[in-house]
């Protein structure tokens, strides 16, 4: 399978092949996005959609893996493992077969920011769904059994990652960069804090970090505001007010070097990045653009067309903004064979140095934006992805008429502002983490 | 969070969801003069396609040889026409505002765009331009090898599951191609040339060897017109038939064991030739899909609540079947053991387990829980537009027909406690099976 990946609405004229397609502009769906507030005061986004009898509801809590307590890390991945393994009357066993008798899928996720979950079920059992998310977030068990399973399985993960060489890399790479703050540690721990994690752990994570206040939900399906109000009330209205998170301060990554782990694969693995953009940055859709062109539009990027197309050096090479809140980043990733490793590194940074001295030109941007804006309404195609796009809007800040202005903001975007901002993102030192036996690479600090 | 270890097998599949919900979809149909057949399945919820054609060909089809030729013809499909410059399509598809993809496995190959559904007629000429009139250059063949090249590398060489799932399909196939990794033996992807790849192509790609699949914003009569003008205009030709070598009987319980450097975490596999729906003992393929269901597919199957939950001893464990293929499939069983825990010890109750299924120990009450959520599952499926897409492509390059994928769940409502039992016992079966043992390497004697 090939690689590609990612995100139009104007009128576009495409001469192709003596075919002239003239293309009228379609509206996104976006002004259906209702906010729904509740008598308690929750918000979520909805958007409706009444074709097929079931409703997914996305949800993320604030505060995620670098609030985890020192010496406890892993303690949000391993809550996530655990909320849906017995809760209030159920212990693990029936708590299971409720989900998974039902067709009810629900799961929760920790990433360094947040913690997540998302909720699936059909109309038939929308009561008993919620009923269940209730008695996840408010009276998880933590009975020993599911906590000594869930912990060996996490154990086993974690061994078994110790020699996967993309695990490696983005470990050393953010080990590295921000050595000394939260973030440098590892979001799923190490074998050493998973076992000390205990119950108590477990129970003061839910006290202290599920909360109203730092609630972001999305709805997406076969359901009214009126018939989510009370549902979202009685599920999420008997949390905390407000969590209590640690006050951890924003960083930058110190991005200078190359790591080099040595591994006997045929194929090293390489991760590099360095400071992003913050998501409210007034630049953020510019650089969107300006990654897009570099690494972030599949085969229409550059890295692709000189690493793979040109060269056959890759199978897969891309970048990405990655909107970490306390150091947003960019992050980039490819796998060569070891006696490419050097080459293939030294062209990300010829790359990187065009768009840093502003070589980018008026079609580069016109193609970005063309890609950029069509595909949007790509990602609004099933409840599970809207549900997910919903919550970002609500943790971003972004608004409820999002899906309707963000493609003008796109749009917005001048060749001057993709110079401008290339100029202040790529010219930034890179730190690069290589996994593998790289031939002629050395490890350097500077 | 709930670690799935399951080696890969079939690499460059992306699967169809095992549960086709039938009666649900309510495609239509026609076929074009030249023999394309056409589905359509209509969701108007937002202006856009997922347009699929699906290709009747693929690695077990591959020429003596040259295993993964097809893969390999799948990447070099996107270089260029007389119409598209070299290396255009996938940026013409993006300036159009779609994403496109293609994947090839055992038994199809298939090509894919999403995009608005406006711009459809565009990639349906583009896709029919480069069924009958790709060009390729030799340098561009030569590097395209080197990107599968690195392709196996990230997919298989970096990856011990990923060695040992090879070596399970080349011993558990005896003399049929599915004895063949999708992506091809890495000495056999260097021998590859273009003038390999353009036969291949001259010989399979043709209008009636190919399914469009179109998932979307559209009816079949607007459809209609569009395919007519495009994949219509491309004349019927003769193409063979998909002769494969044939399985012979199977005498003897083998076992595949992969020490590797990097493994930290061992793993089991046990793996049983199976009927599909397509063949011989095809009417069990329901019975064996409420089979695996049940075994061994989630929290509350036999094997995790044995196994992971009640004994401790596994750290995952489940089953998998899936009745769509062209020939003989298998169905397969995994556990990996929790830390502390030898992999002995978990196959020693994963073969209890088995035994009871082999006793008849399957009750009526769970038949009837794991079918009620396979079918209440199903609904689910209806919501994304290409998957949607695979499960009739899959489907219809399988030898099925799209009555079968909207007969899925009354099938699966039909199948019965005994019809589960007698599945069991005929594909449990040593004789039949391969196991595979991921471990770490052998420690040399302690000084």
């Amino acid at each position: 399978m090939r690689v590609s990946d990612h995100a139009r609405t104007i009128l576009l004229t495409l001469a192709l092949g003596g075919l002239l397609v003239n293309l009228p502009d379609r509206p996104a769906r976006a002004a259906e996005v209702e906010e729904v507030v509740t008598p308690l005061g929750i918000r979520a986004y909805l958007l409706r959609e009444p074709a097929i009898p079931f409703v997914s509801l996305a949800f993320y809590f604030e505060g995620g893996a670098a609030q985890d307590p020192e010496g406890r890390d892993g303690l949000s991945n391993m809550a996530a493992g655990l909320l849906d393994e017995g809760a209030g009357p159920y212990d693990s066993k029936a708590f299971r077969s409720a989900l998974e008798d039902n067709a009810i899928r629900l799961s929760f996720d920790a990433d360094r920011d947040g913690f997540s979950g998302e909720l699936k079920t059909l109309n038939d059992t929308r009561e008993f769904a919620f009923e269940l998310l209730r008695l996840a977030l408010t009276e998880p068990r933590f009975d020993e059994e599911p906590v000594e399973r869930i912990r060996g399985q996490i154990l086993a993960d974690l061994r078994r990652r110790e020699t996967d060489p993309d695990y490696r890399a983005a470990r050393a790479w953010f080990a590295r960069a921000f050595a000394g703050h939260p973030y440098a540690r590892p979001t799923r721990g190490t074998p050493e804090t998973v076992a000390a994690i205990t119950r108590e752990d477990l129970r003061r994570f839910v006290a202290g970090r599920l909360a109203r206040g730092n609630l972001h939900i999305g709805v997406a399906g076969d359901i009214t505001a009126e018939e989510l109000i009370p549902l979202l009330d009685a599920t999420f209205g008997a949390l905390p007010a407000e969590p209590r998170l640690a006050p951890i301060p924003p960083v930058e990554p110190e991005t200078r070097g190359v790591i080099v782990e040595r591994m006997e694969i045929p194929q090293s693995v390489v991760v590099f990045g360095h400071a992003g953009i913050p998501r409210d940055d007034p630049d953020y859709y510019a650089a969107y653009v300006a990654n897009y062109i570099l690494g972030g539009g599949g085969f229409s990027s550059r890295l692709t067309e000189e690493i793979r197309e040109k060269r056959g050096l890759v199978y897969s090479v891309y970048s990405y903004l990655y909107d970490a809140r306390l150091s947003p980043l960019w992050l980039g990733s490819l796998a060569t064979r070891n006696e490419t490793v050097g080459e293939a590194i030294a062209l990300v940074r010829a790359e990187l140095e065009r768009m840093a001295k502003g070589e980018i030109g008026p079609k580069d941007v016109a193609d970005a934006k063309t890609y950029l804006t069509g595909s949007f309404p790509l990602r609004l195609t099933s409840n599970d992805r809207i549900a997910r796009t919903l919550v970002a809007m609500s943790y971003q800040g972004l608004g409820r008429d999002y899906l309707e202005k963000r493609n003008g903001y796109i749009e917005a975007v001048t060749l001057d502002d993709v110079r401008r901002v290339a100029k202040r993102l790529f010219a930034r030192e890179t730190l690069f983490s290589v996994v593998g036996d790289p031939e002629g690479l050395e490890a350097r600090t500077e | 969070m709930k670690p799935g270890i399951w080696p890969v097998v079939a690499i460059l599949t992306v699967a169809a969801p095992a549960a086709a919900a039938a009666g649900l979809f309510n495609p239509s149909t026609f076929t074009l003069d030249n023999g394309m057949q056409v589905v359509v399945v209509e969701n108007h919820r937002a202006p856009v396609v997922a347009h699929w054609v699906w290709y009747k060909v693929g690695t077990a089809d591959s020429p003596v040889g040259k295993s993964g030729l097809p893969h390999y013809l799948e990447h070099l499909m996107f270089k260029g026409t007389e119409k598209i410059p070299p290396g255009e399509f996938s940026k013409i598809v993006a300036r159009l505002g779609g994403n496109d993809n293609a994947m090839t496995s055992y038994d199809f190959t298939a090509y894919f765009q999403m995009i608005a559904r406006d711009r459809l007629e565009t990639v349906m000429e583009m896709e029919a331009d480069r069924m009958v009139n790709l060009r390729i250059t030799e340098e561009e063949s030569v590097t395209e090898r080197d990107v599968i090249l690195e392709e196996r590398r990230s997919r298989v060489d970096n990856e011990p599951a990923s060695l040992l799932g090879e070596r399970l399909a080349a011993v558990q196939y005896l003399n049929h191609p599915y004895r063949l990794p999708v992506i091809g033996w890495f000495h056999e992807i260097e021998s590859f040339t273009r003038e390999d790849a353009l036969a291949f192509y001259r010989t399979w790609y043709a209008p009636n060897n190919a399914i469009l699949v179109v998932v979307g914003d559209i009816t079949a009569e607007d459809l209609k017109p569009l395919a007519e003008r495009t994949y219509g205009r491309i004349p019927a030709r003769p193409v063979p038939p998909r002769e494969r070598l044939k399985e012979p009987p199977q005498a003897s319980e083998r076992v595949v064991e992969l020490r590797h450097e990097r493994v930290r975490q061992p793993s089991v596999t046990i793996s049983y030739l199976a009927p599909s729906y397509n063949t011989e003992g095809g009417e069990r393929a329901y019975a064996l899909e409420v089979l695996a269901e049940l075994f061994g597919s989630g929290t509350t199957s036999r094997l995790y609540r044995a196994l992971v939950v009640d004994k401790g001893l596994a750290a995952g464990a489940g089953a998998f079947y899936r009745g769509s293929s062209l020939d003989q499939t298998t169905f397969r069983i995994y556990a990996t053991p929790r830390p502390g825990v030898t992999l002995e010890e978990v196959e020693t109750a994963l073969d209890e387990e088995i035994a009871k299924l082999l006793a008849g120990e399957i009750t009526e009450e769970e038949v009837a829980r794991v079918k009620k959520r396979m079918l209440a599952e199903a609904t689910y499926a209806r919501d994304s537009l290409s998957g949607v897409a695979r499960i009739f492509g899959v489907a219809l390059t399988t030898g099925q027909t799209v009555e079968d994928v909207e007969a899925w769940p009354e099938r699966i409502e039909a199948v019965t406690v005994e019809e589960v039992r007698a599945a069991a016992r005929e594909v449990l079966k040593p004789e039949r099976s391969v196991r595979g043992r991921l471990l770490p390497p052998m420690r040399e004697a302690r000084k």
